[in-house]
């Protein structure tokens, strides 16, 4: 660390107010909070409950997502050759799937930080580590061929209207990184969905469908319930693999980075709704989305990665405990509903949490109303007893 | 009277701004927030936008002038309805020419043009300004927040139609070495939410660069 130290001292004069670099000032901050813990401390009546700080908790969240990234860049290779119909290596696969990632997360993070220090630096904020995860994140939920000028767009929209209009980092109200997604979705419907997308450089013979694509055309998923697990099919390019998404979800139940409740709830909400759907079978055959076993509903598509790393985010999830335990299980509930029941969106796992972070705040609002409700007919039947 | 009234001229500085002031500062969009439901409907497209843009106008200005000149006559408790039935008129006079001169457009905006009735701008202004004040300046005023209305709507539609479909008023403007490059139009504009975002955009800019609007 000693010579990223001498290197940053060395700059530090010059982006000082009045200094010739001054207004780079906040890229030096956000390079400096990078590499070094700052040493601001509260000077107030402080609330230490433990030493964790933002940048570590992203941190923890980044870490949390690896599993899932490098399974990804490995099933990037692997579908690829596999579509053309060449023998490969595990480092075959490795290697191509790195080169199809790379620029996506190299635009994500680029546009995405470039338009945050733009902001910090017009506000006279400083920069935080609010889209180090974001920035991660991204990648991992769309398909490995989107192209970089609308993923380009789709963060620089998503920064703006769904962040920084909002205050930045810690207002939002929306999830960015679904925001982006929903962008994307809605605004380039062509390279969003359909069997092309999936599979960089796809032969054309080779069906590319998500299972979940397969499951609303009427088909089956044509995947054991081991293969669901592993995640080699096609899709968004972290969300395949339930078992890397677990080590995920381990890592951050384990420190306490994600709650346990929402997650818990969400996957709870999800479960019942495709018992529910289960039960509705019968009645229309037409349906054969309604039949797929219920716990399967959670190892295919987008759930369980949005169960895990996208409503667990604790700035646009409900704050109340009580508030965390309906906020999740309603995610889940509606991610499932609109699977099943609407054609047009094959997975609902992003619509779902969209909405609900729209609604945490009046979840909460409820949940503190009832409890003061509770007390104040508490304190009554004492004042009257008295 | 025992004093004759000095005579105000007709473009004094005051009545000059109660055409300017709405396309500015007093922007029926931005700043009174009247009128956003049309601004929604009809600005996918250039040309339907300024034909709203021109009909808004039409019915704001004279109905003002009709309103201003029955304004001592009409009995208050009655007024809403007096005012419905001019704007009423107004607005099928507006939709017969425009069926029999611009059809096409007619039928893009189809039920809009009859909602020009519900436009609050336009009984926001009868209610604001006509029932209280003379047909000349209320005239002015109706067609100072039609251009207001109009301007927004412009804008939008202009911004829309070049991202959502790559024209300008029906003509071609993103190239087509553009679209065999791999340029995609963008669908979420077309959609209603969008305009909501370019009007948001709109009062943003005129925010931050007029202090004085900043509501707390």
């Amino acid at each position: 660390m000693k010579p990223i130290r001498n290197i940053l001292d060395k700059i530090k004069p010059q982006v000082q107010k009045g200094a010739k670099f001054h207004a780079f000032h906040s890229l030096f901050d956000a390079a400096e909070t990078f590499f070094f813990v700052p040493d601001a401390v509260t000077t107030k009546g402080s609330h230490i409950r433990d030493g964790v700080d933002m940048k570590r908790t992203m941190f923890t969240v980044v870490i949390a997502m690896v599993p899932a990234l490098l399974f990804g860049i490995w099933n990037i290779g692997q579908m690829h050759f596999k579509s053309q119909g060449i023998d490969f290596e595990l480092m075959d696969a490795f290697l191509y799937g790195f080169i199809k990632i790379l620029p996506l997360i190299l635009v994500s993070y680029g546009v995405g930080l470039g338009i945050e220090i733009a902001f910090a630096q017009s506000r006279g904020h400083e920069v935080n580590e609010g889209f180090f995860v974001s920035g991660m994140l991204i990648p991992l939920i769309i398909p490995v061929t989107t192209p970089l000028w609308m993923l380009a767009v789709a963060v620089a929209f998503a920064v703006v209207f769904g962040k920084e209009v909002f205050g930045g980092t810690g207002m939002n109200i929306v999830n960015p990184a679904l925001l982006v997604r929903a962008i994307l979705f809605f605004a380039y419907p062509s390279a969003m969905s359909g069997d092309k997308v999936w599979i960089a450089e796809k032969a054309d013979a080779f069906s590319g469908a998500t299972p979940l694509a397969e499951l609303t055309a009427g088909h089956s998923a044509g995947l054991s319930p081991i293969e669901m697990m592993i995640g080699a099919y096609p899709g968004s390019i972290g969300e395949t693999s339930t078992i890397a998404i677990a080590i995920g979800a381990i890592i951050l139940l384990f420190t306490g980075v994600a709650s346990w409740k929402i997650m818990t709830s969400f996957f709870v909400g999800g479960l019942s709704m495709a018992l529910i759907l289960n039960f509705f079978a019968g009645s229309f055959p037409d349906n054969t989305y309604l039949a797929l076993p219920a716990w399967e509903h959670l190892l295919i598509g987008g759930f369980a990665f949005g169960g895990v790393f996208m409503i667990t985010d604790p700035v646009t999830a409900a704050q109340t405990e009580k508030g965390k335990w309906i906020y999740g299980f309603f995610g889940g509930l509606i991610a499932i509903l609109v699977r099943v029941l609407n054609p047009a969106y094959p997975e609902g796992v992003m619509l779902a949490i969209l909405f609900m972070n729209i609604f945490s705040p009046t979840i909460d609002y409820y949940v503190i109303d009832a409890n003061i409700k509770k007390r104040m007919k508490r304190a009554k039947l004492l004042l009257n007893n008295n | 009277m025992a004093a004759k009234e000095e005579r105000e001229p007709l473009f004094s500085p005051k009545n000059i701004r109660l055409i300017t002031n709405p396309i500015n500062v007093d922007n029926p969009i931005t700043k009174q927030v009247l009128g956003i439901c049309s601004a929604l409907a009809v600005t996918v497209k250039l040309e339907p936008a300024i034909v709203m843009a021109i009909s808004v106008t039409a019915v704001l200005s004279v109905g003002n002038f009709i309103i201003a000149l029955l304004r001592n006559s009409i009995p208050s408790r009655i007024r809403i309805i007096v005012q419905l039935v001019i704007i009423a008129a107004l607005v099928i006079l507006v939709d017969q020419i425009l069926k029999a001169f611009a059809y096409d457009v007619s039928k893009q905006l189809s039920v809009f043009v009859g909602l020009i009735i519900t436009n609050c701008i336009i009984m926001g202004r009868f209610e604001a300004f006509a029932m209280a004040n003379k047909p000349w300046p209320s005239l002015l005023d109706g067609i100072g927040n039609g251009i207001g209305y109009g301007l927004i709507l412009v804008i939008v539609a202009f911004f829309r139609e070049l991202f959502g479909s790559g024209t300008v008023y029906g003509f071609q403007i993103i190239p087509d070495s553009f679209y065999n490059m791999g340029y995609v139009n963008n669908g979420l504009v077309i959609l209603p939410p969008m305009a909501l975002f370019a009007v948001a955009t709109i009062i943003w800019v005129q925010r931050s660069r007029n202090k004085e609007l900043i509501e707390d």
